[in-house]
């Protein structure tokens, strides 16, 4: 792990130079559009983010950010070439122009968004660490944790955060430690510990591999900060401005309550919002170099933030992760798109 | 003195000595110590085969098209059965799959050509495997040429990806490996501290390093837009890599050729080129054969560690479809399915090259 981390530094400090000289010339829209289809950065398979189905379609709620983009600049969500990229290399494959977003469950933090001649374009899902316990304790929020015994993994940022929560709480708790996520799964299983903790993406996907998935439950609480998002090239501001519009649109496009399948139907819409964001009351596409339809074309062909959510991670999905922190500004969450006007 | 004039007629081998009970008696139950033995190791055998067969056979799911179809009991192969035409293709586009099955039925053809000892011609099908086959092969599996629709490399993968990887691999360093070998017996200090150098820079660093300097460092250096296609970088560092341990075993083998080979050689007027092409390697390279099937199959297994730079090779592609979140769980049946199809390939290419030799065999075994 140790080593892993000297290498990414390494990569990412022979970057640094790289960077600034080549991304000055690049102009990802035109390339994008001259050839045709979106290169997007994949995690290579995880669970709810991004992972090939039975037909070998790539879904996930990172994909339906590159699809948003194709959708926006090509028309089409289905022109896509989507490269599978490991935690190591994903950085160098941005930087040198491999894929032009990495949507790859990234988080966004200063050392990444300042040194690596990146940027951030948002925020698709804030994660961050959580519990898992049993529904026959009948816990609902993480205070009422107070000498659990708790299943961890050793060696990770989740254990240090585990011991702040509860040291800045004043609670106790009993950690269990194991070396991997397989073990820390059995060892809930059997009954070692109340509580297990990781963050809640995880924690899902670890949920379903339990015999009885039914008996135990996420506490919606989190006690860490994980915002992931989709990443760009510095230096190149209308790409930039695409990506992160895209994924606005998608939030906008809940809170005015415009679907994939009721998009036609809004198009007559008399509300002005709506009119704006499907194209109808002026191009608002204009300044990012797009067609008055992009928003239109991302949610008739991915749907909205909240359908994107449902479908990969959220309730319709085997994952079942409530919206939680990423329900809307409105409805108790983060997520909040500025306004299209 | 008495005579027997007649000769007393064979006879057949006493009872005890032939016979299922003789050979149990003799192999397996000779002794107290070797029947105790015998029964503990049955004993263990009951214990480790039962379970398996209960849980892949007996208990197992055969139909189905989700998780739901899968009682968990025993093992789920409709997960495998749901995914096979991915482990087989990668994410190659399904439309375009008869593209892929026949490359993949020339590839068996030549193979079956070459290793069927009655077939004719074989010069010219061994020309046709390496000159026309892989162009056909790139254009039939790249596509871009006559109407056919390109699939770029990214979503090549699976057992495809893996017998690609394996066949170049395999290809192009034999032939790396018998020039480096030759160069580092060489009398000519260029030549041979080149090829020094060369092979113990590959061998002395690790394949996942050259695997990730591929594809993390390489393109840094490279500029913008002048992008190396992933794959061909993996392949490349392959080749390079296994080259040099191929010319290490070739090496062996012409050290073991005493030197009179060539000296008589050279004695009746052979340049150098005939001396090895004609004397020396067809007997080093006979006597290599176990290296060099043992090269070829940690070769055909190594190829798996492209997952690292997000290639999906037959186990890459496994676990990527174990990270679906509609068939989260089932990875032991991923991972026996891989393990499976691997061991069929390596012991083939086992059983073939034990054919090979004994085909081979001129008497000079030691």
């Amino acid at each position: 792990m140790l080593k892993k981390k000297h290498l990414a530094l390494l990569v990412s400090a022979g970057s640094i130079t790289l960077a600034g000289a080549t991304t000055a010339q690049a102009d990802t829209f035109e390339d994008t559009v001259n050839r045709g289809a979106v290169q997007c950065g994949v995690s290579d398979g995880l669970p709810g983010f991004s992972a090939p189905d039975d037909d070998g379609n790539w879904q996930g709620l990172d994909v339906d950010v590159c699809r948003a983009v194709a959708a926006a600049v090509l028309g089409d969500a289905d022109a896509v070439n989507y490269i599978s990229l490991n935690a190591v290399e994903r950085f160098t494959a941005l930087q040198s122009g491999e894929v032009d977003i990495l949507s790859r469950n990234t988080t966004w933090t200063t050392t990444r968004d300042t040194t690596l001649g990146l940027n951030f374009t948002g925020v698709n899902f804030y994660d961050g660490q959580g519990f898992m316990v049993s529904r026959d304790l009948g816990i609902s929020s993480a205070d009422e944790l107070d000498g659990a015994s708790i299943c961890i993994q050793s060696g990770t940022t989740t254990e240090l955060n585990l011991a702040d929560y509860f040291r800045a709480n004043d609670m106790e708790f009993d950690p269990i430690v194991f070396d991997t996520s397989e073990q820390t799964v059995g060892g809930y299983q059997a009954g070692r510990c109340d509580v297990l903790t990781s963050d809640t993406s995880q924690l899902a996907a670890l949920r379903i591999q339990l015999d009885d998935p039914e008996a135990s439950v996420i506490l919606t609480d989190v006690i860490s900060k994980e915002p992931l998002g989709p990443v760009v090239r510095q230096g190149d501001d209308v790409w930039f401005n695409i990506v992160k519009w895209s994924l606005f649109a998608m939030i906008n496009a809940e809170e005015y309550g415009v679907t994939s399948e009721n998009a036609e139907e809004m198009l007559d819409s008399e509300n002005p919002d709506v009119a704006r964001l499907l194209g109808q009351d002026g191009n608002y596409g204009e300044g990012m170099g797009l067609e008055a339809d992009w928003a239109y074309n991302i949610i008739s062909q991915v749907g909205n933030y909240a359908e994107s959510f449902e479908r990969n991670v959220g309730m319709d999905s085997p994952l079942e992760i409530e919206r939680g922190v990423n329900a809307l500004w409105n409805d108790g969450g983060f997520q909040y798109a500025p306004p299209i006007r | 003195m008495i005579h027997n004039k007649e000769v007393i007629p064979a006879q057949p081998a006493p009872k005890g000595t032939i016979g299922p009970i003789a050979w149990l008696r003799g192999n397996l139950f000779n002794g107290p110590i070797n029947s105790l033995f015998t029964l503990l190791g049955l004993y263990v055998l009951y214990l480790l085969v039962v379970p398996t067969i209960q849980w892949a056979f007996i208990d197992a799911d055969w139909v189905g098209t989700s998780r739901e179809d899968c009682s968990r009991v025993g093992a789920c192969w409709v997960f495998v059965n749901a995914r096979f035409n991915q482990f087989m293709y990668g994410l190659y586009p399904s439309s375009e799959y008869w593209r892929a099955n026949i490359v993949f039925g020339m590839f068996a053809a030549i193979i079956a050509w070459m290793v069927i000892p009655r077939l004719p011609f074989k010069r010219w099908v061994a020309v046709f495997a390496l000159l026309a086959f892989p162009v056909i092969a790139y254009v039939l599996l790249h596509g871009g040429y006559f109407d056919l629709p390109r699939v770029s490399t990214h979503r090549w993968g699976g057992l495809m990806l893996t017998l690609l990887l394996a066949t170049v691999g395999m290809v192009g360093a034999l032939p790396i490996g018998i020039v480096l070998a030759l160069g580092r017996r060489s009398n000519m200090p260029i030549v041979k501290s080149f090829c020094v150098i060369f092979i113990e820079f590959w061998r002395g660093v690790p394949l996942i390093t050259i695997l990730f300097m591929a594809s993390v460092m390489l393109p840094l250096f490279l500029p913008t837009g002048m992008g190396v296609d992933r794959l061909v970088r993996a392949l490349i560092g392959l080749t390079l890599f296994q080259s040099a341990y191929m010319a290490e075993v070739i090496r062996g083998g012409l050290q073991a050729i005493p030197k009179g080979q060539e000296e008589a050689a050279a004695a009746l007027g052979m340049t150098y080129w005939k001396r090895m092409g004609l004397i020396v390697m067809p007997q080093a390279l006979k006597m290599m054969i176990p290296g060099i099937v043992n090269t070829f199959i940690s070769l055909f297994k190594d190829t798996t560690l492209v997952m690292i730079i997000g290639l999906f090779d037959l186990l890459g592609i496994v676990q990527a479809a174990l990270s679906d979140s509609r068939w989260l769980g089932f990875s032991l049946e991923g991972y026996v399915f891989a393990a499976f199809v691997f061991w069929i390939f390596c012991f083939s290419m086992s059983r073939y090259s034990q054919y090979l030799e004994r085909k081979l065999n001129t008497g000079h075994k030691r």
